[in-house]
């Protein structure tokens, strides 16, 4: 849209980051999210969990613009995103990270080009050099080897390429990084380096994470909350122990289950 | 909202080398100076005393002038320490893009790999059809195993679906033949011949040829994809678990039907070819139906018309063995399927006309003519 000036990101904001309220999704007939309400606090790691069909994806593409709700108010380091056009999004766009399912790497480009991508689209006028340098340490910033950076996505394995989107993700120094399923189709030793990553990146960077999981052990290891979707709606949100304490059938069923048992900390 | 960052370039009293930077050091606010300090030599030290908000952009920039001009880091508060640290322990990756190779070496290299992917691909196909007869012959050992429901929707998906399309398409064929040599024959009287060129062309050539074409991108790409889908989602390794050969379940089907329905279909397009070319020598040059089609079984030798019989099937089996092989030859991801949909069209109508110019030198010299 032509001439609507930006919404100005505000850096000294110290309130909720994501804050969802009255949230409706459907498709068709078939309603996905009804009244939901959802506050993401500044600097926590928050676990969104869910049966198959409940919505997860669906919350994450409406809080970052890709899938536009039938009602309800979203608003991300306290702007209203809702209905705004991209330019006018733009500079709160810039503050959060993605990192999708599979990857979502641009196959034709090599690793450290996906990342310089971000870069190069927000700020056109960097020195090209400085931004090839910028982009390799993030490469290496993620847990890959240096010799990474120069490869084609065809030439990762499962695990390396959610580094390498996590490298994307992390381009523009986001304050809030979406990870969706980050631990699916990895080996449990992956799993775990890909928890301690995101752990790590957390705290060195400051980081918000909202993520959406259905693995118990990353779960237990790193998630500071959990938001639990059912009924169309966040049931409950809280520790895993303030969790367990509701008597929801689902959520007993799910934390107390054979392998929520197992994943639990041993005490 | 971001302070542009800056810095100052300043001597102290014992004469070190000061660099003092203010405002933001992050990546919104940088602007041009990493191309400043590229400029900037011989400092002690980085003073962040001045500096606000920092990111790992900053922080990076930081740690790499301290580094490359062996200048010590101070002033920055924890938060900036911590991600200067941060920064520092990673070990920076070599390079962006794979080196690129000598361009000489590069030529050479590309045009070896054409070549012997040409060769491997031209080998591929004839194992492969091997295979293909092979299975063909066990299976007429063993009439009780053949297929015949995957056979007859094979049928219909290859060739009674295309009729309309094809219909259509040679109909408009017949009809600019005949609108063209029309134009060019009354140049000298002689546009009576239209029916000659309308005849001949159409069966002996264009009809077969036309359909071989249309029938390589209908079917052809579909063999492709298909069989190219189901090795991605390991039907094809599950059938031969189960004992199930594919070459006799997936690939002799599709190969019966293009070989048994091309003749018809090329017969068919040839005949709504001589239909286009009739209707426009009537309204153009007043021939009337009865008359164009007399003059047609005068001046087409039946020779003609076993011509595009005789060439129908064998353009069939190529195509639905190109698409096929290709399909089979898929691995790894999607975007395979895509690659080896589009080989398997332009090999089918490239052999396909190879095969075309042959067949005219071979009938020419056993006297069909």
């Amino acid at each position: 849209m032509l001439g609507s000036t930006p919404i100005e990101f505000d850096r000294n904001y110290d309130g909720p980051i994501i804050c969802v309220k009255g949230l409706r999704n459907s498709f068709g007939d078939q309603v996905v999210h009804e009244d939901l309400d959802l506050d993401v606090q500044r600097g926590e790691i928050i676990g969104v969990v869910g049966g198959s069909g409940t919505g997860k994806s669906v919350l994450m593409r409406s809080i970052i613009g890709l899938q536009t709700p039938d009602e309800g108010e979203i608003r991300v380091f306290d702007k209203q995103i809702l209905g705004k056009s991209d330019a006018e999004t733009i500079e709160i766009r810039k503050r959060w990270g993605v990192l999708f399912q599979g990857g979502a790497l641009f196959s034709t480009l090599t690793v450290a080009e996906n990342v310089m991508v971000p870069i190069r689209e927000f700020y056109p006028k960097m020195d090209r050099d400085f931004r090839r340098e910028v982009a390799k340490y993030k490469v290496c910033l993620s847990g890959l080897p240096p010799d990474a950076a120069p490869k084609y996505p065809s030439e990762l394995s499962g695990g390396m390429k959610k580094r390498a989107g996590i490298a994307r993700a992390l381009a523009m120094d986001p304050e809030l990084l979406f990870l969706d399923e980050p631990t699916a189709g990895l080996d449990p030793i992956g799993a775990a380096a890909f928890d301690n990553l995101t752990k790590e990146l957390q705290q060195t960077l400051g980081l918000t994470v909202f993520l959406i999981t259905h693995d118990l052990d990353t779960l237990h290891a790193i998630c500071d909350r959990v938001a639990v979707l059912a009924d169309k709606k966040v049931i409950a949100v809280g520790t895993i122990p303030e969790l367990l304490a509701l008597d929801h059938p689902w959520i007993q069923e799910y934390f107390n289950g054979p392998r929520g048992r197992m994943a639990a900390p041993q005490p | 909202m971001t302070i542009t960052s800056d810095f100052v370039h300043e001597t102290d009293e014992n004469g070190a080398e000061i660099l003092r930077f203010s405002g933001d050091l992050s990546i919104a606010s940088l602007d041009d100076m990493p191309e400043r300090l590229r400029d900037c030599h011989s400092v002690d030290q980085l003073n962040l005393s001045e500096v606000g908000y920092m990111d790992t952009v900053g922080a990076w920039l930081v740690h790499r002038t301290a580094r490359d001009m062996g200048a010590e880091v101070v002033g920055g508060d924890d938060e900036a320490n911590r991600l200067i640290k941060a920064v520092g322990d990673v070990d920076p990756a070599s390079d962006v893009r794979p080196d690129p190779p000598n361009p000489i070496i590069r030529v050479l290299g590309d045009v070896g790999e054409a070549t012997s992917l040409a060769f491997s691909t031209l080998s591929g196909l004839i194992s492969f059809l091997g295979a293909v007869v092979v299975s063909f012959f066990s299976l007429l050992l063993h009439p009780g195993r053949i297929r015949w429901n995957a056979v007859i929707q094979r049928f219909d998906v290859v060739g009674v679906r295309a009729l309309g399309i094809i219909g259509l398409m040679s109909f408009l064929i017949g009809l600019v033949i005949a609108q063209q040599g029309a134009v060019q024959l009354r140049q000298f009287g002689a546009e009576v011949f239209t029916v000659n060129l309308v005849g001949r062309l159409t069966l002996r050539e264009l009809g077969v040829l036309m359909t071989a074409i249309m029938v390589a991108g209908r079917s052809g790409s579909a063999f492709a994809a298909q069989l190219g889908t189901m090795k991605l989602t390991e039907e094809i390794d599950a059938m031969r678990t189960i004992g199930v050969s594919p070459t006799e379940a997936l690939v002799l089907p599709r190969v019966l039907a293009a070989v048994l329905m091309l003749p018809l279909l090329g017969f068919y397009a040839s005949i709504m070819a001589i239909i286009g070319g009739g209707l426009l020598s009537w309204v153009e040059l007043d021939i009337p139906p009865g008359t164009f089609f007399s003059r047609i079984r005068e001046v087409v030798p039946i020779t003609d018309v076993y011509v595009g019989l005789v060439k129908a099937p064998v353009f069939g089996l190529i195509i639905a063995v190109t698409g096929c092989y290709q399909g089979m030859q898929v691995k790894g991801n999607a975007e395979e399927v895509g690659k080896r949909t589009t080989a398997a069209v332009v090999q089918a109508i490239f052999l396909v006309i190879v095969l075309d110019a042959f067949f005219a030198v071979f009938f020419t010299w056993i006297g069909w003519n």
